[in-house]
């Protein structure tokens, strides 16, 4: 069954993801860092999947789905930050700053 | 022999998200990232998630892991300089990451049978035991409908309109990633 384990694992990813997101500055990282929580999410629904029927299946598959476009519209949107600034830096990224 | 296995790809799971955490080259971070989406993908096996294991390999590890490669290059990344941030904001990382955890920790010691006993002394209508009713549920669904159709009854009847407004949602970041990689923004 191993749910218990599951969901541990799942806290250590989720909070790796946080700390990835807090550390660094380069935005493709933290752009990782971001999957690997919506990964971490999906390992939660995996586990509790197991007792409470196939609803969490479906959920993971929305997941995915979102994730994919959060995917292909955020690295548009650091494509072009970086045509506009030559850097993919987050300390350079000040435009909304005041 | 299940644990044994489990606690390989646990292990591989963490190490290789620390990795890539860490990395200072975008490149290796997101290839370490495809290691942890494939050890996870193995631990979706070990969890009777066969086809979730098998989606898991072809679009994360696939499609997105592949767009974000992609990008480094075309951005020309290979060769930065470290851009983890100084020592004061690694202490306070170190602090929130370690209290999430911590909390997260907490909440994975559920389990639906300790849920229903603390529902049941709240006093609630309905009876716990069977909204939250413990079991093997995914096992049974499998073996009656197959592994891919116990995702598709589900997929395609009770939730068959969150699942058209998905392809909506797809086709938005189609026309938003055209627009904002075009040329001239």
């Amino acid at each position: 069954m191993l749910l218990g384990p599951s969901l541990g694992l799942s806290a250590i990813l989720f909070s790796l993801g946080v700390a990835g997101v807090l550390l660094r500055r380069n935005a493709l990282v933290v752009f990782m860092c971001i999957e690997l929580m919506l990964n971490a999410v999906n390992l939660t629904f995996v586990a509790l999947a197991q007792l409470h029927g196939a609803s969490g299946y479906i959920m993971v598959f929305f997941v995915m789905t979102v994730a994919a476009a959060e995917a292909a519209v955020g690295l548009a949107i650091i494509l072009a930050m970086f045509r506009h600034r030559q850097s993919v830096d987050l300390q350079n990224i000040n435009l909304l700053h005041g | 022999m299940t644990n044994a296995v489990f606690w390989f790809f646990a292990g591989a799971a963490v190490l290789s998200a620390s990795l890539c955490i860490l990395q200072r080259n975008p490149v290796n971070a997101a290839l370490w990232l495809v290691s942890t989406m494939f050890s996870l993908a193995a631990i979706y096996i070990l969890l009777d998630a066969q086809f979730i294991a098998a989606i898991q390999v072809l679009v994360y590890a696939g499609a997105v892991m592949v767009l974000f490669l992609f990008v480094i290059m075309l951005l020309n990344l290979g060769h930065a300089a470290s851009d983890i941030r100084g020592p004061s904001t690694i202490a306070a990382t170190v602090v929130i990451a370690g209290l999430l955890a911590g909390e997260l920790f907490v909440l994975a010691r559920y389990t639906p049978a300790r849920l229903a006993a603390e529902l049941a002394q709240a006093g609630q209508l309905s009876d716990p035991r069977v909204v939250f009713a413990a079991g093997d549920i995914a096992r049974h669904e499998a073996q009656v409908n197959g592994v891919v159709g116990a995702i598709a009854a589900p997929l395609f009847q009770t939730y068959l309109v969150p699942f058209e407004i998905t392809s909506i949602l797809l086709l938005v970041a189609i026309i938003g990633a055209v627009v904002l990689a075009k040329r001239k923004v």
